[in-house]
């Protein structure tokens, strides 16, 4: 593992703060909306890449939730036993696992070539991962746009200095998913918050409160329903607390995309990770793990990502090749940057030619 | 009255699919789809990407950064990450050459 120290100004949590953090000086360094590197590949190529299909998500969608069905029927026929609470584990790790790479692909218009079966899954699976629609919508656009900009990327995962016990307590998202309903519940009163306002245009504002009520309409159903037939099972098998057990799974493949690697540069190879999985988990994250590639070519579909590594690969570091390796370099690097936050990765950039 | 700017030969461009075209410091995308040429301004509304990296799929540039789409008869903006329509230009294809009125 390569690593370095950077030499800048005290980090503290402040500075991610999209009001007031280091946004504005993000500005000033021409960090924002930046010319990102980008390793060439030829027109005809690229259009290739970029072609859409509904054929492969149609597939993987249907395979997703028809063992996310069996889970469910194991879940009710267990309901009451000591059984249940694996079966819950299996469940919630279906639920709530994909549906983060689900979200993520169908939210960039990419998953399938029909526009409402993206819509459609994107809207699912956002309250499967617990996340309000449009506002992650936008939140993603500028991840995008200002990827780990200080200040200005509202999806930074492992905000520096790291903070092991939060982190060790959003593996099943006990802060992040109530709060993400307290918030939908704000939003559905009318209010949008300040912060959430710098990213998200305002003919979007009524959208975003349109959704939350959705939202709260479908969990009063729920908790009617559980309230009703006398069980909590309406409420085990969709909504927060499944969504919450799911979480541990995208954490463990989400964190390999970023964590560690330097903020506040403006080349994908050097804050992205590409890491080969196997099949079952490639299936499970929607080929995630080619995460720089995705991050330069965002148009390029999940199923097109392996075609895309192979034809930019000599120009970009050479990729992890297992999640082991990649967890080998993480998880000591969180440690340190717990108590060292100017800390981080340094991946071997090929030197050639540079647009 | 129309002042129109010769851009290129059709067969430039394949069938659905699109070119950067600069001109008097602007930029433009010059779309063809089914033999007709369709010209817009060159940078998505959203955050200013050059909209000819994108995909056109029949009547839709997408942008390459944000999936971003218009439509390339009128520009009209097809939904969220884009809110503004995007500015398309009258365009005429005559004896194998893209013209534009960029006026």
């Amino acid at each position: 593992m390569q690593s370095k120290k950077i030499s800048v100004p005290p980090r503290s949590r402040e500075d991610y703060q999209l009001i007031g953090g280091a946004g504005d000086s993000a500005v000033d360094r021409g960090l924002v909306n930046a010319h990102w590197y980008k390793s060439p590949v030829s027109r005809p190529q690229m259009k290739q890449l970029m072609q859409r299909s509904d054929l492969p998500a149609i597939k993987d969608t249907c395979i997703w939730y028809a063992c996310l069905g069996l889970a469910a029927a194991a879940l009710v026929w267990t309901w009451g036993t000591p059984w249940a609470w694996l079966a819950f584990f299996a469940y919630g790790t279906l639920y709530g696992g994909p549906a983060d790479s689900r979200w993520h692909e169908a939210g960039h218009g990419t998953a399938f070539k029909t526009r409402w079966m993206n819509d459609a899954l994107y809207q699912v699976a956002s309250f499967q991962v617990l996340r309000r629609p449009t506002v992650w919508r936008w939140s993603h656009a500028r991840h995008h746009t200002d990827t780990l900009v200080t200040g200005r990327d509202p999806e930074i995962a492992a905000l520096l200095p790291i903070d092991v016990p939060g982190m060790l307590l959003n593996l099943f998202a006990i802060r992040s998913g109530p709060r993400e309903l307290w918030r939908a519940l704000w939003n559905a009163s009318g209010h949008i918050s300040d912060a959430e306002k710098t990213f998200i245009p305002e003919m979007e504002w009524p959208q975003v409160i349109r959704d939350a009520r959705k939202w709260v309409s479908l969990y009063a159903v729920l908790i009617t329903s559980a309230v009703i037939i006398k069980s909590f099972l309406p409420l085990v098998l969709i909504g927060l607390l499944p969504g919450m057990m799911g979480t541990w799974l995208y954490t463990f493949f989400g964190l390999t995309q970023h964590a560690g690697l330097p903020e506040n540069v403006t080349d994908f190879r050097e804050n992205c990770r590409t890491v080969y999985m196997n099949p079952v988990f490639r299936f499970l994250y929607w080929n995630m793990n080619f995460h720089l590639e995705h991050h330069m070519y965002p148009m390029v579909p999940y199923h097109a990502l392996p075609a895309l590594h192979e034809t930019i690969k000599a120009d970009c570091p050479p990729p992890y090749t297992s999640t082991l390796q990649a967890y080998r370099e993480i998880l000591p690097t969180l440690w340190r940057q717990a108590y060292d936050p100017e800390y981080f990765v340094n991946r071997p950039v090929p030197k050639g030619e540079t647009e | 009255m129309s002042q129109w700017t010769a851009i290129c030969a059709l067969l430039d461009i394949d069938d659905e699919d699109v070119m950067r075209f600069d001109n008097n410091g602007k930029t433009y995308a010059v779309f063809r789809y089914e033999n007709q040429a369709y010209v817009s301004d060159g940078l998505c509304t959203h955050e200013k990407v050059h909209l000819a990296d994108g995909l056109v799929m029949e009547y839709v540039i997408e942008c390459p950064k944000h999936n971003g789409r218009f439509d390339i008869r009128d520009g009209k903006a097809l939904g969220a990450p884009v809110c503004i329509n995007l500015k398309t230009y009258p365009a005429k294809v005559e004896g194998g050459k893209i013209f534009a009125d960029l006026g």
